[in-house]
C-alpha cells in the first residue's frame, strides 16, 4: 500500500512590513518552499495574541510560525520586543499543556530576506513533519482536558503581560 | 449575519493558472458559507475586471468581496476603489494572496490549489466580520525636509521649492553637491561637472523657500504623514553663520595643513579652518576640531584674531533644531567600496595603484594636481595606465550587484588619460555595459581613441616583476578571455573602479525614518518598478543613490518625481490615512493600565477620573501589540479585530483532520470563546 507523506498544516503570523513583505519578495523572486504554511497578515508581530496561537493549535494546525522584523526593525519601533518576550510565555504554557514547544516558532525576516524566509520556512516545516501530526481534537478535546485548556488560557491571559 | 459574498479568483494571466486550478477553486468557494456569486477571471485588475465586481456589488447586492489574486500591498487599493466606485464601503473587501505566496512559491499544482483554497475560505470567513470604516483625513503641513544635500536632494529641494513649498535641506557635510561637486566631467557628454551644478547650488543657497542647513545631521523623527516632528543637530562650525561673510581670510591665515581625505579623497590638504571646495554653498567655513591647534593645544586663535566680522566662536556647541514637516525624502547617496578589502589589487600598499574618486579628484583642474595626471610622486606622467572594472560589484565575496556605473566612469577617465597624457590606456572588464541614452556610442568612441580593453576579470595587481621588462611596474595579472590565455600588462599606474555601495549609516538613518534597507543595505522602494521613491512608510520618500546604485541623470530623475510626488499631498492640503487604530471598551477596561505602558507612541491615556484607559486615534499606529496585551479584551483593533482573525485562522484550517470539509464550515469563532 502507497503510504503517503504527512503534510504538517502550519498557520503563519506574519507583520505587514517586513516578515509578510519578505514573503512577497519570496514570490516576486519565484523561490520555491513548501507550501504547508498558511499566512495571516497583521500590522504588526506585536498583535499575535497568544490566543491566536492556542486557538490555530486547537483547530488543527499541527504547528505555528510567528515572523516578525528584526528586533531593533519593528516598523513600531520595539513592539517585537514584546512578541519574544509573550513568546517565551506561549511555549512555557504549550509545555504545560503537554504539547511541544517546538511547535511553535519564532522568526525574523527583513523586507528584503525573502529568500532567508523560505529558508526558515522549510526547515520548520521539516521539523514540524518529524513532530507529526498534532491531533489536539482528539487528544486533548475530552471534557477533563477542555477544562484544563480553559483553565490555562484564563491563567495565560492574566500572566501573559509585559509591560510593566 | 446574514452577508452575501463575492468571492473572484484572478488567473492572472498564467502567474496563478499556470499553478493552480482556479477554476475549481471558484466552483467549490461557491459552496461556502454566504458565499453568493464566484467567478474566475483573467486579470481582475484590468478595468473591466475592476467594472465586473463594481456591477455585481449593484446587481446582486454583494455586501462583502473577496478578491484571490496578488499581495495586497500590490492591489488592495486598486480593489477597494472598486468597492468604493459601486458604493461598498472599501474595508468590506478582503484579499486572499494567492500569488506570491502561493503559485509564485509552489511547485506542485495540487498542494498549491489547496493552499489556495485553504487562503479562500479564510478570507471569505474573515470579511464578514469586516466593519465599514472611514479613513481619515489628515492635514498636509506644507513644509518638507529633505535630507541629503547631493544632486538628488537638490533637485528635489529646488522642484519643491519653485513649487512654492518651504523645504529644509539637510547636509551632513560643510556645503552641499554631494560626490557630483568631486567630478571633473560627467559621462557621455563631458560636461563639466562643476559647470552644471554650481549653478544649481547657488540657487538652493538663494532660494527664499529653501532652508539649508549644512554640517547639520538627522537626530530623530517622530510623527507621521502630513505631521512628523524632526530633530536636527546643528554641529558645531565654531563659525557664526549669521555674521560670516565668507571671506575666507581665516582659511588663508590658519596655520594648520590637514590631509583631506573627505572632498579630496586623501588627494589633497586643506586647513583646519576649511571649505570643502572654493564654490562651496554656504561659503562659511568649519573649524575641525580635531585638528585645530586651539582645540589641541588651547592656544593660536589666528583666525578668531583676524576675521573681520568676530564670526569665529570657540563656545559654541551643537545645537538641536526641532522642525516640523509633512513629508521627508532621504537622498542620503552611497559611500564608496573600501578598495583596501581587496588586498590583491594592492591599494594603500602599492603607492601607484588609485582609486576612482582619487582619480577624479586628480583630473579636476581645481583638485590637488590642478588636473594633471600624475604618479603618487606628483610629478611623473604616466607612460600606461590600466583600469580595473567592478572592484567589489559582481562579485559574491563583496558585492553581488552591478555598480552600473563604473563601465561609463571607466570611459570617461579613459578618455581623460587620452586627453591629457601621452599614456596608452588599458580597461580590464567582465562585461561592457554602457546601457543609456548614448552610452554606447561613448564606448565606440573610446574605442576609436585606442583606448584598449581587455576582457577578464583582474587576478591581482603586483610590483614583484618576473622579467626585466616588468622591473619598477605594476604589474596586471588578468586572463583575457577573448583570447584564451593569461596575460601580465606592466603599467605605470593602476586605476580602480571601486563599487558604489550604500552609506555605512543606512541602516541606522532607515531606522530613524522607519523604513528599511535591502540586504545588501540600499532603502526598499514601495515597489521596485512601479514607485521606485515612496517607501513602505508613508509620507517617507527615498530619491538617487541611496534606493541602489545610480548616475546623475536618474538621481535627479527621482529627486524631482519624490517632489512631484509631495507637491500633489501639499496642493490638495490633506491625505487619507488608513483607519487602523485601536479603541477601549470603557465598560470592559478595568483600569489595569497594562496598556498604556505597551505604547512606544504615547498614544495611551489613564483617564484619572473614569479610572480608564483611552487611546488617542492622531497617536495610534494600529500596531495592536495593546490589543493583544489587555487582559480584559477591552481593546479592539479597527480591521485586526479578534473575531476577524479568529475567523481567519478557522478558515485557513478549514480542512484540517477531524473538522467538516471546507464546503459545510460554519465560520463561528466567537462560539469557541
Ligand atoms: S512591524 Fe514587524 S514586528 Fe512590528
Amino acid at each position: 500500500m502507497l503510504r503517503e507523506i504527512y503534510e504538517p498544516k502550519i498557520v503563519g503570523f506574519f507583520c505587514n512590513w517586513c516578515s509578510y513583505r519578505a514573503a512577497d519578495g519570496a514570490g516576486t523572486a519565484r523561490i520555491k518552499y513548501a507550501p504547508n504554511v498558511r499566512v495571516v497578515r497583521l500590522m504588526c508581530s506585536g498583535r499575535v495574541d497568544p490566543a491566536f496561537v492556542l486557538k490555530a493549535l486547537a483547530l488543527g494546525a499541527d504547528g505555528v510560525l510567528v515572523a516578525g522584523c528584526h528586533p531593533g526593525e519593528c516598523h513600531y519601533i520595539e513592539q517585537n520586543y514584546k512578541t519574544m518576550r509573550r513568546f517565551a510565555m506561549l511555549q512555557h504554557t504549550l509545555t504545560a499543556l503537554g504539547i511541544s514547544a517546538r511547535r511553535v516558532r519564532l522568526v525574523w525576516a527583513s523586507a528584503g530576506e525573502g529568500a532567508h524566509l523560505a529558508r526558515e520556512i522549510d526547515r520548520f516545516v521539516e521539523d514540524v513533519r518529524t513532530l507529526g501530526p498534532l491531533h489536539w481534537q482528539t487528544q486533548l478535546a475530552e471534557p477533563d482536558h477542555t477544562a484544563e485548556i480553559d483553565r490555562i488560557l484564563v491563567e495565560h491571559a492574566e500572566a501573559m503581560e509585559v509591560g510593566r | 449575519m446574514a452577508e452575501k459574498v463575492g468571492v473572484y479568483v484572478c488567473d492572472c494571466g498564467s502567474n496563478i493558472a499556470a499553478t493552480v486550478d482556479v477554476e475549481h477553486v471558484a466552483q467549490w468557494a461557491g459552496g461556502l458559507p454566504e458565499v453568493a456569486i464566484t467567478r474566475e477571471y483573467k486579470f481582475l485588475c484590468s478595468s473591466l475586471g475592476q467594472a465586473m465586481i463594481a456591477e455585481d456589488i449593484k446587481t446582486e447586492g454583494l455586501t462583502r468581496i473577496v478578491v484571490a489574486a496578488c499581495s495586497p500591498h500590490l492591489h488592495e487599493k486598486t480593489f477597494r476603489r472598486a468597492c468604493e466606485r459601486a458604493g461598498l464601503n472599501p474595508y468590506l473587501l478582503q484579499m486572499a494572496n494567492i500569488r506570491e505566496h502561493v503559485s509564485w512559491v509552489t511547485k506542485d499544482r495540487v498542494a498549491a490549489t489547496s493552499k489556495v483554497k485553504a487562503l479562500v475560505a479564510a478570507a471569505v470567513a474573515r470579511v464578514q466580520y469586516h466593519q465599514p470604516l472611514e479613513p481619515m483625513a489628515v492635514a498636509v503641513n506644507p513644509h518638507t525636509l529633505v535630507v541629503g544635500g547631493g544632486i538628488a536632494g537638490i533637485q528635489a529641494a529646488l522642484e519643491l521649492g519653485d513649487a512654492g513649498y518651504p523645504v529644509y535641506l539637510v547636509e551632513r557635510e560643510p556645503s552641499i553637491g554631494g560626490h557630483m561637486a568631486q567630478y571633473d566631467k560627467t559621462f557621455p557628454t563631458l560636461d563639466c561637472a562643476a559647470c552644471i551644478l554650481t549653478p544649481k547650488m547657488s540657487d538652493v543657497g538663494q532660494h527664499d523657500k529653501i532652508q539649508l542647513l549644512t554640517y547639520s545631521e538627522l537626530e530623530e523623527v517622530s510623527g507621521s504623514i502630513g505631521n512628523f516632528k524632526v530633530r536636527i543637530r546643528k554641529k558645531a562650525r565654531y563659525v557664526d553663520d549669521a555674521t560670516c561673510n565668507g571671506c575666507g581670510l581665516c582659511i588663508e591665515k590658519c596655520p594648520r595643513k590637514v590631509v583631506d581625505d573627505g572632498f579630496e579623497a586623501g588627494m589633497g590638504y586643506r586647513k583646519s579652518i576649511y571649505t570643502p571646495f572654493p564654490q562651496a554653498v554656504p561659503k562659511i567655513p568649519v573649524i575641525d576640531r580635531g585638528s585645530c591647534i586651539w582645540f589641541e593645544r588651547g592656544r593660536c586663535r589666528a583666525c578668531e584674531k583676524l576675521c573681520p566680522t568676530k564670526a569665529i566662536n570657540f563656545d559654541q556647541k551643537d545645537e538641536i533644531l526641532e522642525v516640523e514637516v509633512g513629508n521627508i525624502i532621504l537622498a542620503t547617496g552611497w559611500d564608496m567600496f573600501d578598495c583596501r578589502r581587496m588586498p590583491q589589487y594592492g591599494y594603500g600598499r602599492l603607492a601607484n595603484v588609485f582609486t576612482s574618486l582619487e582619480f577624479e579628484r586628480m583630473c579636476n583642474a581645481s583638485g590637488p594636481t590642478g588636473g594633471r595626471v600624475v604618479l603618487r610622486d606628483g610629478v611623473t606622467e604616466p607612460k600606461s595606465v590600466c583600469i580595473v572594472h567592478c572592484v567589489g560589484s559582481r562579485d559574491k565575496h563583496y558585492n553581488s550587484y552591478c555598480s552600473g556605473i563604473c563601465c561609463m566612469l571607466s570611459l570617461k577617465l579613459g578618455h581623460l588619460v587620452l586627453e591629457k597624457t601621452a599614456a596608452k590606456v588599458y580597461a580590464c572588464y567582465i562585461d561592457m555595459r554602457p546601457n543609456k541614452k548614448d552610452y554606447e556610442e561613448f564606448y565606440w568612441r573610446l574605442l576609436e581613441e585606442g583606448m584598449l580593453f581587455v576582457r577578464g576579470k583582474v587576478a591581482e595587481v603586483t610590483d614583484v616583476a618576473r622579467t626585466p621588462q616588468e622591473e619598477d611596474q605594476l604589474i596586471v595579472q588578468v586572463e583575457d578571455t577573448l583570447l584564451g590565455k593569461q596575460r601580465r600588462i606592466p603599467v605605470d599606474m593602476v586605476v580602480l573602479m571601486g563599487a558604489m555601495e550604500p552609506r555605512r549609516d543606512a541602516r541606522e538613518t532607515g531606522l530613524k525614518a522607519g523604513i528599511s534597507c535591502s540586504m545588501a543595505g540600499w532603502f526598499i522602494e514601495r515597489h521596485p518598478k512601479l514607485d521606485p521613491i515612496a517607501t513602505m512608510t508613508e509620507g517617507v520618500f527615498i530619491a538617487g543613490a541611496c534606493q541602489g546604485p545610480k548616475d546623475i541623470p536618474d538621481s535627479v530623475g527621482q529627486g524631482a518625481a519624490a517632489a512631484a510626488r509631495i507637491e500633489g499631498m501639499i496642493s490638495r492640503g490633506t491625505v487619507m490615512i488608513e483607519p487602523v487604530v485601536a479603541t477601549v471598551q470603557e465598560e470592559r477596561c478595568s483600569g489595569c493600565r497594562i496598556c498604556n505602558s505597551l505604547c512606544p507612541f504615547n498614544a495611551i491615556d489613564f483617564l484619572e477620573t473614569e479610572k480608564v484607559s483611552k487611546i488617542n486615534p492622531v497617536l495610534c499606529k494600529g500596531c495592536g501589540t495593546c490589543v493583544a496585551g489587555c487582559p480584559a479584551e477591552a481593546i479592539s483593533g479597527a480591521h485586526f479585530s479578534r473575531d476577524q482573525i479568529n475567523a481567519e485562522i478557522a478558515g485557513l484550517l478549514c480542512d484540517a483532520d477531524g473538522r467538516e470539509s471546507g464546503a459545510e464550515l460554519a465560520f463561528a469563532p466567537a462560539q469557541a470563546e
